[in-house]
């Protein structure tokens, strides 16, 4: 793998947000919890490392879609990050991006068709975006910075954890544009007659406008959460040192 | 030094001294961001009394709501930032004055007040606050009503005028909706819009003098006029902006005209819809203009561009709103190109200057 890592030196910028966005370390996070915790909250793909927006925007104006968007995703990262691992020492290093896509698409497919079977209307309200699965930028981003270089155990849970993330961010995102958007929920209207729906909210701009707000508030949570362990810290640290106050 | 490209060059400018600051005793401006603030709402005090002499209370009420919208959402944002507290500085009461000048006069208040929570928050405060945003914040809360409420947006209800003889004429439609709707036609349009005033000296009368339904603030051109010559006496604006932004627009529209080539009504164009407001008070913002005056001067031709293409070619009637908030994105860029330059016996010393 060592070998791997000198290749690789021409990063695309998915993979180069990954890496700035903070790779695995693998100090403490090693634990299945962990990893799981880190894709819900500490690294989540839409508000934390901001990935995979274009889906984020275009799925979440009802909560049918974002949920089914939500499920396809987790289930292709989480098994497309298992077998990239269980792969990851057979595959050529230079081949190693069509080798990914290959493994994802064979997934997406198998997603793609069982919703065409069972849920043929979201499979059309869906459309394109179930197809552009294959290249989600979230997806190759894990394959190629988790899971290539861990073992498939540690790689599934990453890639669960992530997806977890990512269908939390889609329903986040997804509910309240629906309920302001259309004054429904569910495809079903809860305000009654008399609502008036805030149209631009559905659009594009309200997509935007609503993952804007949402990346904010998760930025103050943890800004907010970084000055309560700084504060900690520096309590523990006065403890010790049992500082005589003036 | 003579093939440098033109960014470096622009860089360079900005490291050379831009203003020769003596030293102290300095004479202070008397020019308060406040002070700026209320004389602009106060130059707009004219318009406002005669859109509520043409459209009667409900203006009246309109602005009212809108204003004190604005104000509170600035309050509660401020408090809840912990930020200094600015609310009654003007600027938030200007936009959401501004705000009600750009709606229809029957919109429901409950919509006016969400706009103009919308221009605040989101506007300007998500962005930072005053004098961060990007974007005009009473024209954002607009774009926000219109994408959001399009046929509550565009419903031009006959108001009860307060005026002797109400309105007559247009009811239903502007001048520019008229225009749009028999162009879709495939007619010229300009017969349309002139047979519902009678003549064409009537029309540019009304269009002029402000007994035509619309926007509560597009009512009299005359009447914003003069307030913007106000603040260009001030200084508080460049006369650039408004004079470009208007000639290209009335250029554009005579030149291209319905029926070929030099058959454009260029008053029609420029006395019609919100382009006189839009060209002294939301092209000029200070937040969201170009610095210099070679700055204006695109900003304003780019925006004068944009509103012949839309009201000529696009969906809308109307592209003052639209044009103003995309040269508001171009904005940081003809800083960059645009920038302030020393007087020239400073340039003479430097190498950069000679660019």
């Amino acid at each position: 793998m060592s070998e791997n890592q000198e290749t690789s030196s021409a990063l695309s910028p998915a993979e180069q947000i990954a890496a700035i966005s903070g790779p695995f370390r693998g100090s403490k996070q090693t634990t299945l919890s962990g990893l799981i915790d880190d894709g819900v909250f500490g690294k989540n793909p839409v508000f934390v490392l901001a990935l995979s927006l274009c889906p984020a925007v275009a799925v979440t104006n009802s909560v049918q879609t974002s949920l089914a968007m939500g499920l396809s995703v987790w289930f292709v990262l989480s098994f497309s990050n298992l077998f990239t691992s269980i792969f990851r020492n057979y595959i050529n290093p230079k081949v190693r991006m069509p080798a990914y896509i290959l493994i994802i698409a064979t997934l997406v497919t198998m997603c793609e068709l069982f919703m065409s079977a069972f849920f043929p209307v979201l499979y059309q309200a869906l459309g394109v975006y179930l197809k552009l699965i294959v290249v989600f930028a979230i997806i190759l981003a894990r394959a190629e910075v988790f899971a290539s270089k861990n073992k498939p155990i540690p790689a599934f849970f990453d890639g669960f954890g992530m997806g977890l993330g990512f269908l939390i961010a889609m329903l986040v995102i997804g509910v309240p544009r629906e309920v302001v958007g259309s004054g429904s929920f569910w495809g079903r209207p809860i305000f009654g007659e008399g609502y008036q729906p805030i149209l631009m909210i559905i659009l594009a701009p309200g997509g935007f406008i609503t993952i804007g707000l949402f990346i904010g508030l998760f930025r103050s949570i943890g800004a907010a959460r970084e000055r309560a362990r700084a504060a900690a810290r520096l309590e523990g640290a006065g403890d010790a040192m049992e500082v005589k106050r003036v | 030094m003579a093939d440098k490209n033109p960014t470096t060059a622009a860089n360079e400018r900005l490291l050379a001294p831009l203003l020769s600051v003596a030293s102290s005793p300095h004479i202070r401006t008397r020019e308060t961001i406040p002070r700026i603030m209320w004389t602009v709402n106060a130059t707009l005090i004219p318009v406002a009394v005669w859109a509520v002499y043409i459209f009667g209370w409900r203006a009246l009420l309109q602005i009212v709501v809108s204003g004190l919208a604005a104000v509170i959402t600035e309050l509660v944002i401020q408090k809840q930032r912990g930020v200094a507290r600015t609310w009654h500085d003007g600027s938030a009461f200007l936009t959401g004055l501004l705000l009600a000048f750009c709606i229809p006069v029957g919109l429901p208040l409950w919509m006016t007040a969400l706009g103009s929570v919308f221009s605040v928050a989101v506007a300007k405060h998500a962005f930072g606050g005053l004098g961060q945003n990007i974007f005009n914040p009473a024209h954002a809360g607009r774009a926000f009503l219109l994408a959001s409420f399009p046929v509550q947006m565009t419903t031009w209800t006959k108001m009860a005028s307060l005026a002797p003889s109400a309105v007559d004429g247009v009811t239903t439609a502007t001048p520019l909706g008229i225009l749009k709707e028999a162009t879709k036609l495939g007619h010229d349009g300009m017969s349309e819009v002139i047979a519902t005033f009678g003549s064409r000296q009537a029309m540019l009368e009304s269009l002029f003098l402000g007994n035509v339904n619309g926007c509560i603030g597009e009512v009299s051109a005359l009447l914003i006029i003069l307030g913007g010559v106000f603040l260009i006496y001030k200084r508080y604006i460049f006369w650039q902006g408004p004079v470009f932004y208007l000639t290209t627009v009335a250029l554009l529209g005579w030149v291209f005209g319905h029926k070929g080539l030099f058959t454009g009504d260029p008053l029609f164009q420029l006395l019609s819809g919100g382009l006189v407001l839009g060209a002294f008070y939301m092209l000029t913002d200070m937040v969201t203009s170009p610095i210099t005056r070679r700055g204006q001067i695109v900003f304003a031709v780019g925006g004068g561009l944009l509103v012949f293409l839309i009201r000529r070619y696009a969906g809308y009637p109307e592209g003052v709103c639209y044009s103003i908030l995309l040269m508001n994105c171009a904005t940081p860029m003809i800083d960059r190109i645009f920038v302030a330059q020393p007087p020239r016996s400073d340039l003479s010393q430097t190498e950069g200057g000679q660019a």
